[in-house]
């Protein structure tokens, strides 16, 4: 059976500004196909990361967005029934092994538990994958690496990773940007001046400082970059900021009143 | 000359017209023709005259025409003169009540009132809301003619101006409504109520008043300081509305940041704003003062010191956040520049005020070369940076010195447009080499007494709905929350023992309600089971050609229940009434009852918690506690259901409200309240015995929005005619008192099923 690996390629450079070492640790990391877990808040470029690693490694990258309904043969693979019999299709986690690709399982607190077990073998020593249906053991290319994010603002009782899964990865724990190197990003990202830049991660800050206290989460660098496109793409900057930044994050009135404020406090006209 | 001339002329033909012989009224005559001149037409003269004359005949001495005298021409100015026959129209009414003494209040006050409603139609309103008060507190001792004057319409009058300040008319409706109701047979309370002394006057008109209230916007502002400032502190409110002279000023200090209770809307801002506007000067304030020694320093200097230190502060919070100009800039004062005259007196608020709004406004406009100096000076120094309170201190002496005028002592401080409501007092700017006993020493330590020890837990407020006006009576009810006495539990386990017979019919019952756990759910494409039915389609589908399904699975999930159930006993006096028929009371009749129920929810396993409430009016509402959720059905809890005993009444909303609120804090699927009562709700302080029925039934309808569904079991016979009222359809009367025990759980487990 052919298989085309290339396309997993990843052809333009994704932009990513590093705000500490972790390109050299990750190509460490890589160097020695160690695992790899990716924490932080959502929006703060965690997978913006991956697609950097893996194109600056030249290696193709199989995301999967992990959630509850999925079950170990989403990963694996599974024998499909066709009207001549049947055919046995490999999953993603299976197609990365094969072919020497990086395995991303995004948000992987959401797969059950039973689910996430299914990788430990590709994570230790052994770097194999046991198909029990097919009654195959796939050894892993050697390219092939496994990385996986989580957000460990979710972690509640029923989320959280066993202790014998996190303890197969070295980590990193991503978060904001500092106040500088978001406003650089947004303009790079857009095009936006870095003066306004400035002014919406000001805005994001003063979100940043809610959290727990009816926020869930502060405004993430991706709904900043949305605001800026808008805001380049010719809207006000109040009504961008409304649209972009308060109006996803909650439904709490007071908390939106607040927040319109710090926009209209933030932008003087 | 020759105006005067008639003038003078008319005067005579006008005190004919007058026809007084009080000689304090030709004293004053001239002077208030004077006035009079200038505001009325003719016709407007004659009315006027006409009507003093008749309030100098009335039989009620000077005082009435010479305050009439002497404010027509006010009102007539603010009002127009058509006003007048509508303002005679209720004089006359109150010279035929017993009220007459009370026009002379009613008249004194009439400018100041004239000058807030600005309308006719509004004076209209306003004469007909005193008619209405006067009337129904007058009394009366035999039933037609009301003889005793309204104890309370004097004191209104004497409030009436700073009412009608604080208040919509509607609201001072509902304010003037509220007294009359509830204290209009009772004349001291009432007098209290009229005078604004009593608690719940003045917390009626905190209620009625118009503005953004503090407490409305507590969140909000804590939201604001959190997010905005990364401050956060306690926002203290203090009372604006009775310190008249002194007008406290926002500040903060070791306990929280204390903020006027009320802001109206006031220069183009928003009530909420103007907080926003007092909150972002106080975090600036703690953010970049640092306290300086105010010992060697002048009053003068201290205060140049303090508007210099206060426009610093702004400057950098607009620089952090440059929206917050456009708010400082709507709610500074802009002082004209030759508002003030320093030869009459001292310009030294004015000139800082001055100082302060060209720190804030470029497009000051002033003229003064000091005033344009010190602006250059002072954003050169913010230029390099955040400057420091020592440093603009040192600018602002420097600004003292360089504009210091003789007329600076003098004792007539020219006061307009230089007061900044948004500023607070500073306080926390200033230490002290020594203390002294200087007015200004805010810093003393007092000790705190500690907490002296209370026996329980501190009484919990709750409203109560009053159906005639449509409104909550705020914090209407004290209701104290203590543990039920203990007693012995024996008593209990004798009483199960003798329905262990019930007990065992129940138990069948119970098994059969108890969950069963498993639920399947079909289509799975993985699963514990196969699920034949579809996987004999599938087959179907395989062999004859076309894809089949691949989910012929089955799983099975749990489906426990989840009921949090709350019982609430009322234990009233009536309760120690013997049941017909039998030699037992129905307050041991409810504890066998109640008895066999928390068995059985035992055994089902739900959440279960038990209460009993009495009440002897509103200062006293009791709520016992006989078992909590986190308790299990033993001796203890046994032992207080032992003890129960009955007494009292039974207000019914606020033991309600009250178990709703432990209740909602329960993390269940379904929440249930049963309510056991023997009788209606009533209370020694409620005459209307329709009041309590309303207020329980609104009870009711604030439990069902929180997602609280009530029941109740009632064993009034004539409880038909009420309690469909309160809770609807939820409710079962249980005639047959004697059958309560074994009622009672088959109630619950048919609620339940």
């Amino acid at each position: 059976m052919s298989f085309d690996i290339n396309q997993y390629l990843i052809k333009q450079e994704p932009f990513y500004q590093p705000t500490g070492k972790e390109v050299a640790l990750y190509e460490a990391a890589y160097a020695a196909r160690l695992p790899v877990m990716l924490k932080g808040p959502t929006g703060c470029g965690k997978s913006r990361f991956v697609e950097h690693m893996a194109w600056r490694l030249g290696k193709p990258l199989i995301t999967v967005a992990c959630n509850e309904d999925m079950t170990a043969s989403d990963l694996v693979g599974r024998y499909l029934l066709d009207a001549n019999g049947t055919r046995w299709l490999d999953g993603p986690l299976t197609l990365a092994a094969r072919h020497g690709a990086i395995c991303y399982l995004d948000e992987i607190v959401e797969a059950r538990q039973d689910t996430t077990v299914v990788i430990h073998p590709l994570t230790d020593h052994r770097r194999t994958l046991p198909l029990d249906k097919k009654g195959e053991l796939v050894a892993a290319h050697p390219d092939f690496q496994l990385v996986i994010s989580y957000n460990p603002g979710y972690q509640s009782l029923m989320k959280d990773l066993k202790q014998s899964t996190k303890q197969r990865f070295t980590a990193f724990d991503f978060d904001y940007p500092t106040a500088m190197l978001e406003a650089s990003i947004l303009a790079k990202e857009t095009g936006l001046d870095e003066a306004l830049a400035g002014k919406l991660v000001k805005i994001g800050q003063a979100a940043r400082n809610l959290k727990g206290h009816g926020l869930d989460e502060g405004i993430s660098t991706r709904l900043l970059v949305y605001a800026a496109t808008l805001i380049k793409g010719g809207v006000a900057p109040c009504d961008a900021c409304r649209m972009a930044l308060v109006r996803p994050i909650t439904d709490d009135a007071d908390i939106r009143d607040t927040l319109d404020h710090a926009v209209d406090a933030t932008f003087s006209e | 000359m020759a105006e005067a001339a008639t003038f003078q002329g008319d005067l005579q033909g006008y005190w004919k017209l007058l026809d007084s012989r009080f000689p304090q009224v030709h004293d004053v005559f001239d002077s208030c023709m004077a006035e009079a001149f200038k505001v009325l037409t003719n016709d407007g003269l004659n009315a006027y005259l006409e009507s003093a004359s008749f309030l100098g005949e009335m039989g009620r001495g000077v005082e009435p025409i010479l305050v009439f005298l002497e404010s027509w021409p006010q009102v007539a100015r603010a009002l127009g003169e058509a006003s007048l026959p509508a303002i005679m129209g209720c004089i006359k009414k109150m010279w035929r009540s017993p009220n007459s003494k009370t026009i002379t209040d009613f008249l004194q006050v009439l400018p100041a009132i004239a000058r807030r409603l600005h309308s006719q139609e509004q004076m209209q309103d306003y004469l007909e809301l005193t008619l209405d008060l006067m009337n129904r507190t007058s009394g009366s001792i035999h039933g037609n003619q009301a003889t005793i004057p309204s104890p309370g319409l004097p004191d209104f009058f004497g409030k009436s101006p700073y009412l009608v300040s604080q208040l919509a008319l509607a609201g001072l409706k509902n304010w003037v409504d509220y007294g009359v109701r509830n204290y209009g047979d009772h004349p001291d309370r009432q007098r209290d109520y009229f005078s604004l002394q009593s608690a719940d006057s003045k917390a009626m008109l905190q209620r009625e008043r118009h503005g953004t209230l503090l407490a409305d916007n507590e969140r909000k502002l804590d939201l604001y300081l959190r997010c905005l400032w990364q401050d956060n502190d306690y926002l203290v409110p203090y009372s604006t509305g009775y310190d008249e002279l002194r007008k406290p000023i926002p500040y903060y200090d070791k306990l929280g940041i204390r903020l006027p209770d009320v802001y109206d809307d006031a220069c183009g801002t928003s009530g909420i704003d103007r907080y926003r506007a007092v909150l972002a000067h106080i975090a600036a304030h703690r953010r970049w003062t640092t306290p300086i020694f105010a010992d060697n320093y002048s009053p003068f200097q201290r205060m140049a010191v303090e508007f210099f230190e206060d426009s610093r502060v702004e400057y950098l919070a607009m620089r952090e956040y440059p929206g917050l100009r456009k708010l400082f800039l709507a709610l500074h004062p802009s002082p004209a520049e030759d508002a003030c005259d320093p030869e009459q007196h001292s310009a030294v608020r004015h000139r800082l005020a001055m100082m302060s709004r060209a720190l804030l406004d470029e497009q000051h406009g002033y003229q003064n070369p000091h005033i344009i100096d010190f602006v250059q000076r002072f954003h050169h120094a913010m230029a390099q940076g955040e400057s420091s309170t020592q440093d603009i201190a040192d600018l602002a002496t420097l600004f003292v010195a360089k504009t210091r005028r003789q007329s600076d002592q003098l004792p007539n401080v020219h006061f307009l447009d230089t007061e900044i409501d948004y500023r607070d007092d500073n306080r926390h700017m200033w230490r002290y080499y020594e203390n002294s006993d200087d007015e200004e020493q805010f810093e003393e330590h007092r000790q705190v007494e500690s907490d002296e020890v209370t026996g329980g837990l501190p009484p919990r407020h709750y409203h109560e709905w009053d159906y005639s006006t449509q409104s909550y009576r705020p914090d209407w009810v004290s209701l104290y929350e203590t543990l039920h006495p203990q007693g012995n539990a024996l008593v209990i386990d004798q009483l199960l023992e003798k329905h262990a017979a019930l007990a065992k019919r129940l138990k069948r019952l119970l098994d059969l309600l108890k969950p069963q756990q498993k639920v399947r759910i079909r289509y799975q494409e993985e699963g514990s089971e196969l699920d034949l039915d579809v996987a004999l389609r599938s087959l179907i589908d395989y062999k004859s050609g076309s894809a089949p399904d691949p989910r012929i699975n089955m799983s099975h999930k749990n489906d426990g229940r989840n009921i949090a159930v709350m019982l609430l006993l009322d234990l009233s006096e009536s309760l120690n009434d013997k049941v017909a028929g039998t030699d037992q009371t129905i307050l041991e009749l409810s504890q066998e009852a109640v008895s066999l129920l928390a068995w059985a929810v035992e055994q089902l396993g739900d959440g279960f918690s038990i209460a009993g409430f009495y009440s002897n009016t509103r200062h006293e509402v009791r709520f016992l506690h006989i078992k909590g959720y986190s308790e299990t059905w033993d001796d203890t809890v046994k032992g207080r259901l032992a003890a129960m005993q009955a007494g009292y009444s039974t207000r019914m909303g606020a033991a309600m409200r009250h178990a709703g609120h432990m209740l909602q804090h329960r993390q269940a699927d379904k929440k249930l309240m049963l309510i056991l009562t023997d009788g209606e709700p009533a209370d020694i302080d409620v005459k209307d015995k329709k009041m309590l029925i309303q207020d329980a039934h609104k009870a009711v309808q604030e439990l069902d929005q929180q997602g609280i569904y009530t029941y109740c079991i009632n064993l009034d016979p004539k409880a038909d005619e009420y309690v469909g009222d309160i809770f609807g359809k939820n409710y079962t009367v249980i005639d047959n008192v004697a059958r309560l025990p074994e009622r009672l759980p088959q109630l619950f487990m048919a609620l339940t099923k």
